[in-house]
Formats: structure tokens, sequence, C-alpha cells
């Protein structure tokens, strides 16, 4: 079996189940393609060696009843791993070495699954290009110089590029969704609450949520199956009935009623995203969907609200890396100057930035003109969902404004970066779980991705939709391997 | 006119001066585990060894509320007869100190889980009611230490993370006095709820004072300065009496006071300026989205009421309905609850009235003399009512009594079997004291002669005699009928 890294999750799964390939065979194919993929900057660390062992371990007791039968699988850095590296892409946790585990790698290591190693990803999630990673950019496989978006960046290309057989990644405000778009791969944004947050590095905790990515459906659907689970120890975690995703998937949309908001036309949007989204509505129909004009009309709003409250929470949740207790520790004088020192060298320019506006926002007599008004304005996005649901299954957009740009492009432009998010940040405002699946190509011939919205808890449904529509979609990503010499 | 006597009033230059306190109790929940974690929380233990990954903020580590806790601050609310509010919110406090691990400390801000309430306190010129603003749930901090090395400040983290209640009273105090009738009775009701051990050697029981100074009559606040950390009554008082003389002295030089908050030297016996308002932390407190909002429901309330011991206050009542104490002796006796339990178990078994005297008398000067708690009296509940049956029925005198419970004191012995040993017990044989008494008056032949010609006084001296013959054995109130006759 030659192209073992060509395969889908599904087609592995089956041939190690049917002992047709060893969890060694194919986690040393991926071993090598990932040896051989140096120049996407994909791994912040690599764990080949030990993933090597484990997979012979597997091999020598093989549990074949596991959903992911000595799987290997690379996974964003943003995830405590135990004994493993775990930088969140910053400075300031380059020698962090956690002791325990994330519940949502634990869920994919208790169903069989190998650690291969940790993908860059934006400096604490921060970015939508990987081009703020302390440990440098990552290329998108579909062109060289061209960003897998972000901040999922390596893990998206990785994904495309085949250096693992799906991944997970973490979406605060399109960070799943939007680096899947960017690679013609599939990103599913559970529903907040899905997936237990403990052990995930926090960016924004009312906003973060992991997530699968794969390069198809079906594949996204059986790994977000492992990776869901109610946690008592995330007290944002929700204990609801959660479906077997894969076992559960069906074409079978016919009826379906699927909504189009119309502020998400928005001004300026180029003409290829306009017409990938007629497409879309038309496949929809194909597939015995009913297409519904919807209104969500606080969508405006969203970017703004979501650029007071994510990094409102985000300059809390980073005060803990203070040179005191873990990480990279400036000398200095006395504490404060420790301090300073410590968070001016160790963190990046966009985390910086961040770290300021949210402190700013949150600060005495801006607080209610900016933090206090950002929720209110949060809940009444929420409420044009609810409205909207009331009339619709799902919602369909468009996952980002443009496909791909040049590494550099925006990176003084942070305005123009953040528009990136645009169609995505609503969804993380509303908690509720979306996907991107690959639609199409722009004229350059780089992806473009369409996004399902789903209500809360409904994956299924969203998962289903798009299993329909990838067929008719029938997209096929031109990955060239240029990076290989 | 007791009441005017009582008043706390600073004079100065024919100006009077009245003085407004509030305070801010950080109790420290009665529990076995952190606010938000699970790591033990017992006194004393050697430094970092109860920090759990939560508690020492590392990344991705979220919290997760102790319910137990929860409860416990539920309970200190009904025991300030306050509003349990069904819904509050943990905030995030965000301030960078090195024994602050997570940057911020997760509070209760602007919804507290429990509103308004009150205390009362005995004071000597009658009952004052103090006003509860609210209390809240909170993280403490863990403990910078200084003074180990002359470069570096050590930091232990046993402490972070262990859940305080903040209680917070109306500036309703008006001097000294009333603050530490005030501590006491908020010390008293929580350990009667189990919910806080008050001890305030170990920190359990610390405050911040809020002071501040107006002419007597006057109806606006002055400007009020906040000590903070007192964590000792007499510390407050002292602190409250410099800091009020402080403003009144600006006051009365022409300046204004300003609003700041002020550290108590205990050394130097003084407050001075930590910071002022200008420089005053901006905390930019916000809900932690970590957690939801607290939501309690009736039920749960209602269970935890059904679980609330009878109370200070009320228990007073019945001590003087049931055994008609004075208030002044309920009081003593309703102060802590192991000494009502102390006291109730005593009079299951003996007289109430020497019972009431015995243990405020005999037995507090003794347990203060050797410097112990009533839960480590020498002195068992049940020998000290044998004791008293003793004395009640007959068998030995108050004053042999006195020297039984000398004995006991050394160790908690059955008080018969001292008085058996001892050959203790009271000569209350008519018929052996009368030969007693025969002997005596024969000794004394003249001064029974002077007696009867009208030397009455001269009586006390015959129960005297008789006394020491009988090694103080004889029944005092028969041998006074006895001489009686035969004189």
């Amino acid at each position: 079996m030659s192209d073992i890294t060509k395969q889908t999750l599904s087609e592995l799964v089956n041939n190690i189940k049917e002992k047709k390939l060893s969890s060694s065979e194919v986690t040393q194919a991926f071993v090598d393609r990932s040896e051989k993929s140096k120049e996407l900057n994909t791994y912040i660390t690599e764990d080949f060696s030990n993933a090597l062992d484990k997979a012979k371990k597997f091999d020598d007791n093989p549990k074949l009843d596991l959903k992911l039968p000595g799987i290997p699988m690379a996974v964003k850095d943003l995830f405590c791993t135990a004994n493993v590296r775990t930088t969140a892409g910053s400075k300031i946790l380059n020698n962090f070495v956690p002791t325990y585990e994330s519940t949502v790698t634990q869920n994919i290591w208790n169903e069989g699954a190998i650690l291969i190693g940790k993908l860059n990803c934006d400096e604490f999630a921060m970015g939508s290009s990987n081009e703020t990673s302390f440990f440098g950019n990552v290329q998108n496989p579909i062109d060289k110089n061209l960003v897998p978006g972000g901040s999922s960046g390596g893990s998206s290309s990785a994904v495309a590029a085949q250096l693992t057989p799906i991944t997970i990644g973490t979406d605060t405000g399109g960070s799943i969704r939007q680096p899947a778009s960017f690679t013609g791969t599939v990103g599913l944004k559970p529903t907040y609450g899905s997936c237990s947050r403990y052990g995930i590095v926090a960016f924004a905790s009312s906003l973060d949520q992991a997530g699968p990515m794969a390069q198809n459906v079906q594949d996204c659907a059986l790994l977000q199956e492992v990776i869901s689970s109610y946690d008592q120890k995330d007290s944002t975690s929700i204990d609801f009935k959660r479906n077997q995703y894969s076992k559960e998937l069906t074409k079978d949309i016919k009826g379906k009623k699927i909504g189009i908001p119309k502020e998400y036309r928005v001004d300026g949007m180029p003409k290829e995203i306009d017409d990938l989204w007629q497409k879309g509505i038309e496949y929809a129909k194909d597939c015995g969907a009913e297409i519904i004009d919807i209104s969500l009309p606080h969508t405006n709003y969203a970017l703004p609200t979501y650029y007071i409250v994510a990094p409102a929470e985000a300059s809390s949740n980073l005060a803990r890396y203070d040179g005191v207790k873990y990480g990279f520790r400036a000398d200095g004088e006395n504490l404060i100057d420790m301090y300073e020192k410590t968070r001016s060298e160790g963190f990046g320019a966009e985390v910086q930035r961040r770290i300021m506006i949210g402190t700013y926002v949150l600060s005495s007599g801006y607080y209610d003109a900016y933090y206090l008004k950002a929720q209110k304005v949060r809940k009444l996005i929420k409420n044009d969902f609810d409205e909207a649901y009331k009339k619709v299954d799902a919602i369909l957009t468009p996952s980002t404004p443009s496909s791909a740009f040049k590494i550099g492009e925006k990176t003084n432009d942070p305005v123009s970066m953040y528009l990136n998010d645009i169609f995505t940040v609503p969804v993380n405002l509303a908690g509720l779980p979306g996907i991107s699946i690959p639609a199409g190509h722009d004229s350059k011939g780089y992806p473009l991705g369409l996004q399902i919205i789903g209500k809360a808890f409904d994956e299924q449904n969203i998962l289903n939709i798009a299993y329909a529509m990838e067929e008719k979609i029938n997209f096929k990503n031109k990955i060239t391997d240029w990076w290989i010499k | 006119m007791s009441k005017e006597k009582s008043e706390y009033l600073i004079n100065r230059n024919d100006n009077q001066y009245e003085v407004v306190i509030g305070l801010e109790v950080h109790a420290q929940v009665l529990s076995q585990s952190k606010l938000f974690s699970t790591s033990a929380t017992k006194f004393g233990a050697e430094p970092n060894t109860q920090v759990s990954l939560v508690d020492a903020a590392f990344p991705g580590m979220l919290p997760v509320i102790n319910e137990f806790c929860v409860k416990q601050a539920i309970k200190t609310g009904i025991g300030l007869k306050a509003k349990i509010n069904k819904r509050s919110v943990f905030d995030r406090k965000n301030y960078f100190y090195a024994d602050l691990p997570q940057g911020y400390q997760i509070s209760q801000f602007k919804d507290p889980i429990v509103g308004e309430g009150k205390v009362i306190l005995d004071m000597p010129d009658g009952q004052k009611e103090v006003g509860i603003e609210r209390l809240h749930l909170e993280q403490d901090a863990g403990k910078s230490i200084h003074d180990l090395d002359p470069k570096n400040t050590f930091v232990d983290l046993n402490r972070s993370g262990v859940a305080l209640m903040e209680i917070v009273s109306k500036p309703d105090l008006r001097s000294p006095e009333e603050v530490n009738a005030y501590i006491k009775k908020l010390r008293s009701i929580m350990r009667y709820l189990g919910t806080c051990d008050g001890n305030m050697q170990e920190g359990s029981l610390r405050a911040d004072v809020n002071v501040s100074v107006r002419k007597k009559g006057t109806k606006d606040f002055g400007t009020r300065c906040e000590i903070k950390n007192v964590n000792s009554i007499k510390f407050m008082q002292m602190a409250i009496e410099y800091e009020a003389n402080r403003q009144v002295d600006l006051i009365e030089d022409g300046q204004s006071v300003d609003q700041e908050t002020r550290l108590f030297d205990t050394k130097k016996n003084e407050t001075r300026s930590m910071r002022s308002k200008e420089d005053a932390h901006d905390y930019r407190y916000f809900p932690d989205p970590d957690l939801l909002p607290l939501e309690v429901s009736d039920e749960f309330i209602n269970q935890l009421q059904s679980e609330i011991p009878e109370l200070p206050d009320e228990k007073k009542k019945r001590f003087i309905d049931q055994f008609k104490l004075t208030p002044y002796e309920a009081n003593i006796m309703v102060s802590d609850i192991e000494t009502s339990n102390y006291f109730e178990d005593v009079v299951k078994k003996s007289d109430v009235k020497l019972a009431t005297n015995w243990i405020i008398g005999e037995l507090f000067a003794a347990l203060n003399e050797k410097n112990l708690e009533i839960t480590d009296s020498p002195i068992s509940a049940g020998n000290l009512s044998k004791l008293i049956n003793l004395i009640k029925d007959g068998t030995i005198s108050g004053k042999i009594a006195k020297t039984v419970f000398e004995q006991m004191m050394e160790g908690d012995k059955d008080p018969k079997k001292i008085v058996e040993e001892k050959g203790l017990k009271q000569e209350s044989d008519p018929k052996a004291l009368e030969a007693l008494i025969d002997k005596v008056i024969d000794n004394n032949r003249d001064k029974a002669t002077e007696y009867k010609s009208g030397k009455v006084k001269l009586f006390g001296f015959f129960v005297g005699q008789v006394m020491k013959v009988s090694g103080g054995k004889a029944n005092p109130q028969l041998v006074n009928e006895i001489l009686k006759k035969k004189l």
C-alpha cells in the first residue's frame, strides 16, 4: 500500500482494523512525509520517535475495537499534552512541559490514536494567518508563500499536506473554519460547551472551542464523536445527549430549511465569493433543501463586539504568564521590572496589542462604554440567530470574505486582518456550531469554503448538510507537493 | 443617663467628634478543600504542599466551584439574618502580584451570594443593631515571604485559592468597644454555624477597617480611610483610636482628610498611608467567563435553613426563659458555642443557679489562670455537675467544694472519690456536732458568759472555732442552729 498518507481517516481505520496495515506502517508513513515537509513549518514540536514506539506497542497488542486504532495524529500546540512541550506558539511558553493532558486530547488517545507532534499556530491563537507565531510562518501547501489561515494554521496546513490524517484545532473567532477554508479542508467549530476546555491554553474563555479538522466530512464527524464529552473539570461544559456523529451521518437532507442571511452580503465582497455562495445555494437545493431568505440584523456589530470581548478576556487570561511560576522569565531589578521585561520579551506584538485593547476596555470609566455594551450587543446577535432558527434549520454563508493571501500581505494592517473573521465571528459570539467545507476555487486556483451554521447542539444536522453538499460539490484539492524536493 | 456615659466621642477645642466605622471582615470558610480546587486547606502545612495545578494557575486549568463552600456561605448568610441571593456571579479582580498566580482573584463584585442582613450587639447600655451590607465568596491569595533571603522573595501558595467570606458591615459602628463586640458576635455566630473557626492567630478572621469622623450631631459622613488587613481585635481598636484622632487633628487644623488606604503599624501603634485614592488599583472587574452564574434553588436554601442550629440570640433568650439566667449571665453562657454546650451539660444534672455561679466564677477564673479554653477544661461537665450536687445535698460545704474543685483541676477526677479519699464529707450528724460544740463552749467559758451578757458579736467566734475544730467539715447551717440553742 504505497499512498498511505493519501488515505482518508476512515480508510486508514478500516485498513488497520482489517489488519491490511499496521499502526507502525501508518505512523511511519506520516512521519516520513512530515520529515520531508519541514519547509511548511507545520510542527513546533515533533514527537516522531515516541510515536513510532507507541505504534509498535499498539501493534503488539492491537485494540481494534477503538475508534482511532493506532492512528497517528498531530495536534495544535494549544492543547496541553503530558510530558510533551506545549508552547501556544509563544516564546513565553517556549520551555513549558505540562504534567497533564487536556481532556480533548485524552479523549483522542483513549480511542487509540498516537501523538506525533504539536502543530504551529498563531501566538495564543491570536491571528488569522499563523504569522504571529514565535516559531515562524507556516506555508500553505496550496502555494508557496501563501498563508494557511489562522490561528490553527499548522493544523490546516498539516491536514491539507497529509502530514496527519486528521487533527484538532481551536476556534475563538474562526480559527478552525478560516484556515480550513484557506487550505481546502473541512473544519468544525462545535457548540460552546460541547468540547471541554480543560487543558487548552485559554485565549478568550467564553468563545474558545476545540474542534476537528479533516479532509472530508465523514472524518470530521468521527473525530467530533471522539472529542466531544461532558467534563466536570470545565464548568462551562454542557451535559447534553451527544450523537454518534459518524454513525448517524446521512446525506438525506430533503426538506431541511436553509437560511441565507442578507447581511452577509457585505460591501466590497469579491464577486468570486458571491458566486461561490450562489453555487452553494444551488448545491443545497440539489440536495433537496429548501432555501429561505433570513435576516441577522446585528451582523455588522459582530466584529467590533468580538474585538472587545475577546481581548478583554485575553488580557485577564494571559496575566498568569508573569515569569514567576513557569515559562520564560527575564531578569529584572525588582518584581515590577521582571514582569515588564518578561512580558515585553515573552509576548509578540499582536498579543501585546490585544492585551492592551483588553485592558483598556475593562478599565474603570470605559467598562460600560465598551465591555458592557459589547455584552449587550452579543446578546442581540444571539437573539438574531434564535429568531432565524424559528424559520430555518441551518444557515449557509461563505466561510471567509476572500481566499488565502500571501505571507506578509496583511501583517501591517491589523484591521484588514481582523476582517477575515467577519463571517465566522458571529457564530462564536452566539455559541453555535459552524462547519466550513471546501466548495470551489478562485481564479488563482486557491480553495474557497462555505460555512454552515447550526442550532446549538445540532452538530449532527450541519454535518449531514455538509456531507450531502460535499458529494454534490465534489471538491478536489490541488496539492502539488511543491515543497518536497 | 447611662447612654450618655458610654458614647465614644473625641473632644477637641469645644468640638465633639463622633467616629463612624465600617468593617470588611475576611472570614476563612471552614472546609476541607479550596473554593475552586480540591487541594487541602490545613493550617501550618509545609510550604507549597497544598497546591493544585489550578491554584498555581497552570495553562489551561479551570476553576470548579466547591459546593460545600457555597453551602457554608449561605448558612452564614442565614445566621446573619440576611437575604440569600439565588443568583450570584463570580468576577475577576485583576492585579499583578507574585503570590497571585492567576493574575486575578476570583471574587464576587456586583452580585454577591448574600445581601443585606444584621447583627445584634449586647452593649452595656442595651442592644445595638449593626447592618450587614453583603457577604461574598472569594479566593485568598498566597503568601509572600520577604525575610528569608536578603534578595529574593519566597512564595507559599498553600493559601492560594482558599475560600474566604468577605462580610461587609454598614457604617453603623461608633466606637472601638462596638467593634470589639461586633467581631466577637460575628465570630460567635460563625462558630455556632461551623462555617469559620474564627481563629485570628491563624488568620482565619481578619478585617479591613473603614474609619471616618464627623462633628457630633451632623448627618453627613466624613471622608473615610481604609485600614487594611488588621488581624486582631486589639489592633483594630488601637488602629481606630489612632486613626480617628489623626482625622480629628487634621480637621481641627483646618486641613481635610484624604480618602486613602492605610496600614496599621503594630510596633509604632500608628496608621500610615499605603496608597492614595488616585493611586488606587483599577481592578478591571468583569464576570469570570470560566464560571457560570451561581444559581441556587429554594429547596437548596430551605435544606440549609433546616440545618441551622440554635444561634446565640435565640439561645440567650431560651437561657433566660428556661433557666432564669440574668441577661448578663446568659450573654456569657452563649458567647461561644462550647461554653453554652458545657453549661447545658452541667445543668442537665444539677442546680442551675449553683452551676451558673460555679462556671462564671470558679471555672472561668481557673481556666484563665491556666490559659485554657473551655474545650480543654480539666473538669468535665459531668464531674462539675457532680460537685454541684454534693454541695446541693449538703455532703460538702461551699468552702470544702473549693478545695475539691482545685484538686479536680489537676485532673478530671470524680469529686465523690476525692471527698471520700480525703475524708472531706461534711459533718451533719447533730449529735456529733453537739459534742463538738459542747467542747468548744467548755474551752471558752469566759467568752460564753460575755455572749450571754449581750456581746452577740461573739457568735461568729464560736462558729469559727467549731469549724476549725471540725477541720472545716461541720455543716455550717446546723452549727448555727445548735450553737444558738446551746448558748
